[in-house]
């Protein structure tokens, strides 16, 4: 961890205003305490289930929210703090997102016009399209036209167009056959390896202990745990949290055991420690909030880790 | 390129049913209309006796059934015999063609000045959603939407015309001046009040349309995905929005055929202009059956060449369909 850290978010909160009942205004909380630093050279995978707020903090990092969020905390880029103003400038610059799916790109601009963007150069495409196996054919194509291993590879084009040192993968692997998903993490891999910066935003837990240098598990909308891959790839024992023990006893490899309850959802939180209504070692400090502890190498928030 | 002349067949085709199935509707209404062609031939206060009536309606086979009428008619109309207008005594198709020449100006000038205020005024109300500026812009798409066309047609002449006399309060050309004598400067000058008038029916739909449709695109994946990659929110609307909006905005504007038609029918009666709807009105208060036939049919042509360039231009504006073929 001698790498010097290109991100770093602490105690990132982030909430809408919403109308409630008739004209009461109520704020919903999505992500509350987070915290991720993302180092030179690695790539740090964010694991949780659906709703747990991880697109959310994609476009947090970005400054795209809606105008109706509220972010609080701190967030710095290279040491320097964040800024909506600073945010404006390095995004798809320095920072760049690699969206989902081909549904983010403009479904009537050609596919090379769109890599180019607005930052981009046509030469730059090329070299980058060269990079990744794209013809030069491609480039008149519309996004409807791509195959889904082309489509991939575009996509990551459109981060690398820039010269982005932090590069948001969110969800990239979703749809894509083991063959094609191994592929691409092969090519954040290499990203990774130039010296840049990889958030890996996944659902994909095999995934995000495989590729990932480390792992930070999510649930409703915090960090409770980021540990080094290969703790997760140990098992439990080398685990910290409850929830991570039992998000890898979920696994079907290992033995499909489900906790009961549900993740609570936005608006409907439990003070304190998140996880504690389903947590069997709950006891009362649980209610307070939980400070973050270094443990064994890893970050855990949770008053009973060892 | 097999597929577009299908296509186009297969349209044709549906555009001689419709053309068939709308003569047969106009023909029964007329039948059953109490219009008595004879009365409306002669004059209500002509001195013509019962017996010469009669005489009459038995040499334009008034008496025959009206499937044989209509038969007949029908073949005259293949051979381009529309027949003859009572109200202006000349051949329908002389007439048609004739007004079509005069209102096809004043509906061209409308259309273009509808599609255009209305998409700008589309696009700014679109990209400044919810704030004041937008709101006042809806709310005017809505008092225009909602009021007739043929009343703010009275009110400009009022107002315009005979009040500050800007305009000229009616006719296509200056009264008692020698056709050879009118200038393009007053015909224009003619044009302004009744073209101003028709656009107004249009300005609305392709506005409101336009806005929501703009809110839509910069609510997509795609423009957040561009904001992600540093996008302004100027470059955001040149780039995708107007790109994304333009292609239903064209299609609405072209199927907006019928109401240009519909609205031209009060605009021209309003501004006493000499085009096709100004015809058709008189045709109806005259009982002139074959132009007010005439003009059906024409009307029937006109919107559906409207509908059908819509879908062309779809076709070809949008690379979905366009390229869509090959795969």
């Amino acid at each position: 961890m001698e790498r010097k850290e290109i991100l770093e978010v602490k105690n990132l909160s982030v909430s809408f205003q919403m109308y409630d009942k008739g004209l009461r205004q109520k704020e919903l909380q999505v992500i509350r305490d987070l915290n991720i630093t993302v180092h030179e050279g690695e790539i740090l995978a964010i694991a949780g289930a659906s709703g747990s707020g991880k697109s959310l903090l994609a476009n947090a990092i970005l400054g795209i929210l809606p105008l109706h969020a509220s972010v609080k905390g701190t967030m710095k880029y290279r040491g320097e703090s964040l800024t909506l103003e600073r945010q404006r400038k390095l995004r798809g610059k320095e920072i760049a997102l690699v969206p989902q799916s081909v549904g983010y790109l403009d479904p009537l601009m050609k596919v090379g016009k769109q890599v180019v963007g607005v930052n981009g150069s046509k030469d730059r495409q090329r070299e980058v399209f060269a990079r990744y196996g794209l013809g030069k054919e491609v480039e008149q194509m519309y996004p409807f036209q791509l195959s889904g291993g082309m489509a991939r590879r575009v996509l990551i084009a459109t981060a690398m167009i820039s010269n982005a040192k932090l590069l948001i993968a969110d969800e990239p692997t979703p749809g894509l056959s083991t063959e094609m998903a191994k592929e691409t993490m092969g090519h954040f891999r290499d990203l990774a390896k130039e010296g840049r910066g990889v958030i890996l935003i996944t659902h994909d837990i095999d995934l995000a202990f495989a590729y990932a240098d480390r792992v930070a598990v999510f649930y409703a909308g915090t960090t409770v745990e980021t540990a080094p891959a290969s703790d997760f790839r140990k098992g439990p024992s080398a685990l910290r949290h409850p929830y991570s023990k039992a998000l890898w006893e979920a696994l079907p490899q290992n033995g499909c055991k489900p906790i009961p309850g549900t993740q609570p959802y936005a608006g409907n939180l439990p003070s304190g420690c998140l996880f504690a209504p389903r947590c069997p070692y709950r006891t009362e400090a649980c209610e307070t909030t939980i400070p973050v502890r270094q443990i064994r190498g890893g970050e855990v928030c949770c008053n009973h880790a060892t | 390129m097999n597929k577009y002349v299908k296509y186009i067949v297969t349209t044709l085709l549906r555009m001689v049913l419709l053309l068939i199935g709308v003569s047969i509707v106009c023909f029964m209404l007329i039948t059953s209309s109490p219009i008595d062609p004879v009365e409306a031939y002669v004059g209500s206060e002509s001195n013509i006796s019962q017996e010469q009536k009669d005489v009459i309606a038995e040499y334009w086979g008034l008496n025959n059934p009206p499937v044989q009428r209509y038969v007949t008619w029908v073949k005259n109309l293949l051979h381009g015999d529309m027949g003859i207008s009572i109200a202006y005594q000349k051949p329908v198709t002389q007439i048609l063609a004739q007004r079509f020449q005069t209102s096809a100006v004043l509906m061209i000038t409308a259309w273009i000045l509808s599609g255009i205020i209305g998409f700008l005024i589309g696009i700014v109300a679109g990209s400044h959603a919810g704030s004041v500026l937008d709101r006042v812009l809806k709310t005017f798409c809505f008092i225009l939407s909602s009021t007739p066309a043929f009343w703010i047609g009275l009110l400009l002449l009022a107002v315009c015309s005979v009040q500050l006399g800007w305009f000229p309060v009616g006719f296509a050309v200056p009264v008692g001046k020698a056709a050879s004598e009118v200038t393009v400067l007053d015909r224009i000058h003619h044009l302004i009040l009744p073209a101003l008038t028709l656009s107004i029916t249009g300005i609305s739909n392709i506005a409101l349309h336009t806005r929501q449709k703009l809110i839509d695109v910069l609510h997509s994946d795609y423009v957040l995905f561009a904001k992600a990659r540093g996008e302004s929110a100027f470059q955001i609307i040149k780039r995708h929005g107007l790109r994304n909006i333009a292609i239903p905005a064209l299609t609405l504007q072209f199927a907006s055929f019928s109401e240009l038609f519909g609205g031209s029918v009060l605009a021209e009666q309003v501004f006493s202009y000499p085009g096709l709807g100004n015809a058709a009105t008189t045709a109806g208060l005259k009982g002139d059956v074959p132009l007010l036939l005439g003009v059906a049919l024409f009307s029937v042509l006109f919107v559906f060449a409207g509908n059908f360039m819509a879908n062309l231009l779809y076709g070809v504006l949008n690379p979905q369909i366009r390229k869509g073929e090959g795969q």
